[in-house]
This record gives structure tokens, C-alpha cells and sequence, in this order.
């Protein structure tokens, strides 16, 4: 049984299908990388897996129960499946501290001690132990998303799904987020991101999803997609990736 | 490279500052001219002297004779006054010759070609010169006030500003004022807490939300359109009539606070539901992908970030709600307005209105720079070094 199932996904805005009967299987420990042009609905999908957007047909199973469609309890869903956004999205109105207790404290009830020495080793753990007081605005863009790693780790999740978590970032700062995404990579989180970091996708993941037109058009283990890609598209695809120096 | 350093070459020649500082000249004379006159007229009024009196001296050709000793028994304090007035428009002069200096300096730098002096000191004249100009119009409004409370024997001054009424009767309107203070202070809270209720209730989600939307909607559709002097007289007078338990045996305040925390509630509602609506839909996401529910994201998230947005609108509806307590007095109750048209009317002077209307500027001011102050911290604790 695999730990993330999606079975012929589909998901319509309004009448504008963006997913057409998507299948993706994500097994425990794996780092899967969903590439493919922008606007292919990348984070569409991420998004359907933790019910941020309902889906419009198909189903979604974690460790073969169904998380899709009517009568699921979402906010327990999200307890179980991090996400982190490509623009932070951190609450700049709470200290960086603030911001990783909030969800242990109120959705897993810790209490106010036990959820700040789960945010003081997590903030070890991304390097910022010493900015625990400080506002999100106070940070650079490379800092601000460790702290939103940190976040989403904080409720100890049992899948992270990484949506293009280094495109807002400048070129400099790139390296110290891929670093943390290699670290969870080797501690053996499961792990589904959107990224547009192809060197990057090539050397952690398990597997590498082409998603194109709104189904995974191709897919393979990373030596197999960046080096010998069977399919018209993916070839196109990739082929402009290396114009423009990504690879 | 040539062409650019060609049009360098030639540059604008500054228009001469002097016409403009001439204007301030005038226009600085003319305003100190009539800011004497007000100011001996007011030595009259102080003296006395009536509008008659004065016609009768001018009759008989002893104007300076009769009007100089009336004057002169003046108290020193009133000399003093007198005195600071009569200095006030000189002030005007520094500008002007400023701009004169400035004028001249422009031109002396033109006769020795050196053009970037000239613009900067034309440019500094000018400044100088509308700075006068601006307080000279300041000026004259303000001796026109004077004079416009002085002419006619004082009349306007006598009508609304009898000293010696204001006085004896400020410890009155001032407790009464003390009504209309609880009425706000008390509404404010309770505003604050159905507004936000309401608010919300507007943006309950889902369908099984719909009935509580459509609910709050319609509350705040009544309730914005209905002019809240109707509400208060319609809740004031009409709960007592039905005789309901506790609802029909409160004193009046209670039905002025409570009909202005209906009223003020919709707006207030539309107020929070703007604020609540500026936050970007990503802070909403990323709260709920946390697993937060709705309230938890309103409660920690949301509502805490569009509390500082929604301050200055809700500080301008609260303002709003102040000088509408002055309308309890349609129910009888005596607050500050009713107590001081009960003295007007015995008194037949307003002058104790005037107290309840510098009350009323007096509260809104101070309130206006707090939140000024605070939204200013607040901005400086999370804002960036960058
Ligand atoms: N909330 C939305 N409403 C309507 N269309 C949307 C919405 N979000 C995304 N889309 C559309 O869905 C498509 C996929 O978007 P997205 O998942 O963001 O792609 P990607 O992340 O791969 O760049 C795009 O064409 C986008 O315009
Ligand atoms: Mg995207």
C-alpha cells in the first residue's frame, strides 16, 4: 500500500479543468519532485492533498484511507501533511517564536512550555536559534522561509509537500533552504515538491513526476527523466530548462 | 556626448524673484494695516465704547480726544494683550525679507553668470515669499474672527461666548457631559464586541452558513440606513411601552446604548469585514494548513492584523458615535447638549452651548493622536532593518 495515493484526480476552476484524471503514487520515505512548465497545476495538486482546494473527481488515499471529498475531517488531514508555500506566507504580526507554537498550541493543545522547546530545537535544527524574537519582516527571505519550514515541521508531519519553496528567493539564498530539504531527505521524511531546481531534483529525489496537460505525462527515477526521457514533451521541456541554464 | 553636453551649454535662465516678493511685501503691509485696525477696535470693545459713542465722537470731531483717554484707563494686562496682537503680523516680515534677500542674491549671481546660484536663490525667495503669502491669509482670517466677534457691540461674542455665563454654568454642562461620556464608553465596548459578531457572522463559510449571512446582511443593511436619532427615539420610548420584564424598566441611558450599539454595530461590522477582507487569502491559507479552524485562523490570525488596519476607521466611527450622544436628549435624557439648552433658553444666550461644542472638539482631539502614537509603535516593532 502506498503512503499517498491519487487516483485519477481531477479539479476544475469553474469550467477550466486543470487536472484531468491525474494518478501519482507516493510511498513512505520517498522524495517525490513534480516538475513541468509554470501554470501546469503543480500547486493545484499539492494543495488538493491537504483539501486546501476540494477536488472535482477521483480520490485521494493516505495509508489507504480516503482524505478527498465529503465528510473528511480536514483539519485533522492537516495535522499529518505540512505544506510550505513558495511566499512563506509567515504571520507578521507574531515573532518567529510565536509563529511556530501557534498551530502545537492550539490544534495539538501542548502546552505553552512544551511547544516552545519543540520550536527552540526545531529553530536549531534551521539554524536560527538565535533569532527566536525576532519579526518576520526583520528576516531575509532565505531565513524566513527556514522559519516556515520549522513551522510546518512543528506539528511533526508525516508527509511534507514543498511547493517551489526557493523561486522567491534571491540566487544567494537558494542554497541554505536546499540544504534543510536535504537534511529531512536524509532523515527519511516523505516528501512531495514542486521545484524548478533541477540539479537539485536530480540528486535528492526518488522519483521525478513530468506533469503536463493535467496528468503525470512521465515518470521515472531521476536518471532516467534528466538523462533519457522517453516522451516528445518532457524532451521539450527539459531541453528549455537547459537553455535557460537550470540544469 | 556631444549633443548632451551642448544642451548643458544652454540652460534655462531662473524668471526673476522679484515680483513675487514684492507681492509678499503688499500683501504683508496690507494684512498688518488691517490687523491694527481689529486690534484697536478691540481696544474700544475692551474700553467699552459703544458703536454710538464712537459715531457721536466722529460727529463732533473728537474721535482721538475722547477715544485716547477710554483706552488708556485699560488694566496693564489688557495693554499686554493688546500688545502681543499688535506684533503678531510683524512676524510676516521675516519671510518677506527673506525672499527679498533671496531675491537679491539671484540677481547679483546673474550678473556674474553664475547660474546655479541664481536658480537656488530664486527658488528659495519663492519659498519664502508663499510662506508669507500662506500666513498672511492665515492672518487676516484669524483678526477677521475677532473682528467679526467685536463688530455690532460685540454681539456675536456676547451670543455665544458671555464669559461670565461660561463660567458660572461650566461645572453644570460639564456633569452632564459626564452622561454622554458614559454613553460612548460603554456603547464602545459593546460595539466593538456585536461588530465584530456581526463581521463575522457575514463571513461564516459554507452553505450551512448561508442563513447566518444572509442574517447578518440584512442587520446591517436596516441598521446603516436608519438614521440613528429614529432608532434611539423608536427603542428609547417604544421598549418601556411593552412592558417586557427587564427590556421595558431600564433608565434611558441604557435604551441610548443600546440603540447606538445597534446602529454603530453595522457600521462597525463593515469596518471589521474591509479589514478582515484587506488580509491577503495566503494568510488565511497558511493558517488553515496548519490545521487551525475557521475561528482559530479569524482568532490568532486574521482578526489580530486587521485590528491595526481597521483602527483609523474605527476610530473615525467612534468619533461619530461621541457626537451622536448628544441625540439622547430626544428621550429626555439630560446630557450635555439638553442640560445647556435647558441654561440657553433660561439665560437667553447660547453661551452654554458653546461649552458642550469645545467639550465635544476637546475629546476627539487627544483620541486622534493616541492612535496616531500607537499605530506608529506598533508599525516600528515589526517592521524590518531593511
Ligand atoms: N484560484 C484559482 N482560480 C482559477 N484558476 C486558478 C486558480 N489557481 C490556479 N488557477 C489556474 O490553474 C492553473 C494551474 O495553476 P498552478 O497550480 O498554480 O500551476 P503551477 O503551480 O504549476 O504553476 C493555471 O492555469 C492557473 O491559472
Ligand atoms: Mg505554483
Amino acid at each position: 500500500m502506498s503512503f499517498l495515493e491519487m487516483r485519477n484526480v481531477t479539479k476544475l476552476y469553474g469550467a477550466v479543468p486543470v487536472l484531468r484524471g491525474l494518478n501519482l503514487s507516493v510511498e513512505e520515505h520517498q522524495v517525490v519532485c513534480l516538475i513541468g512548465p509554470s501554470g501546469c497545476g503543480k500547486s493545484t495538486l499539492l494543495r488538493c492533498i491537504n483539501g486546501l482546494e476540494p477536488i472535482s473527481g477521483g480520490e485521494i488515499l493516505i495509508l489507504g484511507d480516503r482524505v478527498s471529498g465529503a465528510g473528511v475531517d480536514v483539519n485533522r488531514l492537516r495535522r499529518d501533511v505540512g505544506i510550505v508555500f513558495q511566499s512563506f506566507n509567515l504571520f507578521p504580526h507574531m515573532t518567529v517564536l510565536e509563529n511556530i507554537c501557534l498551530a502545537p498550541r492550539q490544534v495539538l493543545g501542548l502546552s505553552k512550555a512544551e511547544a516552545e522547546a519543540r520550536a527552540a530545537e526545531l529553530l536549531e535544527r534551521v539554524k536560527l536559534g538565535a533569532k527566536h524574537k525576532a519579526y518576520p519582516d526583520q528576516l531575509s527571505g532565505g531565513q524566513q522561509q527556514r522559519v516556515a519550514i520549522a513551522r510546518a515541521l512543528a506539528m511533526q508531519p508525516m508527509l511534507m509537500l514543498l511547493d517551489e519553496i526557493t523561486s522567491a528567493l534571491d540566487p544567494e539564498l537558494v542554497a541554505e533552504v536546499l540544504d534543510l530539504v536535504r537534511d529531512l531527505a536524509a532523515e527519511g521524511m516523505t516528501m512531495l515538491l514542486a521545484t524548478h531546481e533541477m540539479g537539485f531534483a536530480k540528486e535528492v529525489s526518488s522519483k521525478v513526476c513530468f506533469l503536463f496537460e493535467g496528468v503525470v505525462h512521465e515518470e521515472g527515477s531521476p536518471q532516467q527523466i534528466f538523462g533519457a526521457p522517453t516522451k516528445e514533451r518532457t524532451q521539450g521541456f527539459l531541453k528549455s530548462i537547459i537553455e535557460a541554464g537550470r540544469l | 556626448m556631444n549633443q548632451d553636453s551642448s544642451r548643458f551649454r544652454a540652460p534655462s535662465i531662473p524668471k526673476s524673484a522679484m515680483p513675487l516678493t514684492l507681492a509678499a511685501l503688499l500683501i504683508s503691509s496690507l494684512t498688518t494695516l488691517f490687523a491694527w485696525w481689529v486690534v484697536w477696535q478691540l481696544a474700544l470693545a475692551l474700553a467699552g465704547v459703544t458703536e454710538e459713542q464712537t459715531a457721536l465722537a466722529l460727529e463732533k470731531n473728537l474721535y482721538w480726544s475722547e477715544m485716547l483717554p477710554r483706552v488708556s484707563s485699560l488694566p496693564w494686562f489688557a495693554f499686554l494683550g493688546l500688545g502681543v496682537m499688535v506684533l503678531i503680523p510683524l512676524a510676516l516680515f521675516v519671510p518677506t525679507i527673506q525672499a527679498y534677500g533671496f531675491a537679491a542674491r539671484a540677481k547679483q549671481a546673474l550678473t556674474q553668470e553664475d547660474l546655479i546660484e541664481a536658480r537656488v536663490a530664486t527658488a528659495n525667495s519663492s519659498n519664502a515669499a508663499w510662506y508669507a503669502i500662506g500666513y498672511a491669509i492665515f492672518a487676516v482670517l484669524l483678526f477677521g474672527t475677532v473682528w467679526f466677534m467685536i463688530a455690532r457691540d460685540v454681539a456675536v461674542g456676547n451670543t455665544f461666548f458671555k464669559l461670565d455665563l461660561m463660567l458660572e454654568k461650566a461645572g453644570l454642562v460639564g456633569n452632564a457631559f459626564l452622561t454622554n461620556v458614559f454613553i460612548f464608553m460603554v456603547a464602545q465596548v459593546f460595539i466593538l464586541i456585536w461588530g465584530l459578531v456581526v463581521a463575522l457572522a457575514r463571513m461564516v463559510p459554507g452553505a450551512a452558513g448561508q442563513p447566518i449571512r444572509l442574517l447578518a446582511t440584512l442587520y446591517t443593511d436596516a441598521f446603516r440606513g436608519l438614521p440613528s436619532v429614529i432608532t434611539i427615539y423608536l427603542i428609547g420610548f417604544g421598549l418601556p411601552l411593552t412592558g417586557f420584564p427587564i427590556l421595558g424598566d431600564l433608565p434611558p441611558v441604557w435604551y441610548a446604548i443600546f440603540a447606538l450599539t445597534l446602529t454603530y454595530g453595522a457600521y462597525v461590522a463593515e469596518v471589521y469585514r474591509a479589514g478582515i477582507e484587506s488580509i491577503h487569502p495566503s494568510q488565511m491559507m497558511a493558517a488553515r494548513s496548519l490545521g487551525l479552524n475557521f475561528f482559530q485562523t479569524m482568532r490568532f490570525v486574521i482578526v489580530p492584523q486587521a485590528i491595526r488596519r481597521i483602527i483609523p476607521p474605527l476610530l473615525n466611527d467612534f468619533i461619530g458615535l461621541q457626537k451622536d450622544t448628544a441625540l439622547v436628549n430626544v428621550i429626555g435624557t439630560i446630557d450635555a447638549f439638553n442640560q445647556a439648552r435647558i441654561l440657553a433658553s433660561n439665560n437667553f444666550n447660547l453661551s452654554t452651548v458653546t461649552i458642550v461644542a469645545i467639550l465635544f472638539v476637546l475629546i476627539t482631539i487627544p483620541q486622534a493622536r493616541l492612535v496616531d502614537r500607537l499605530l506608529e509603535q506598533d508599525a516600528a516593532k515589526t517592521r524590518g532593518a531593511k
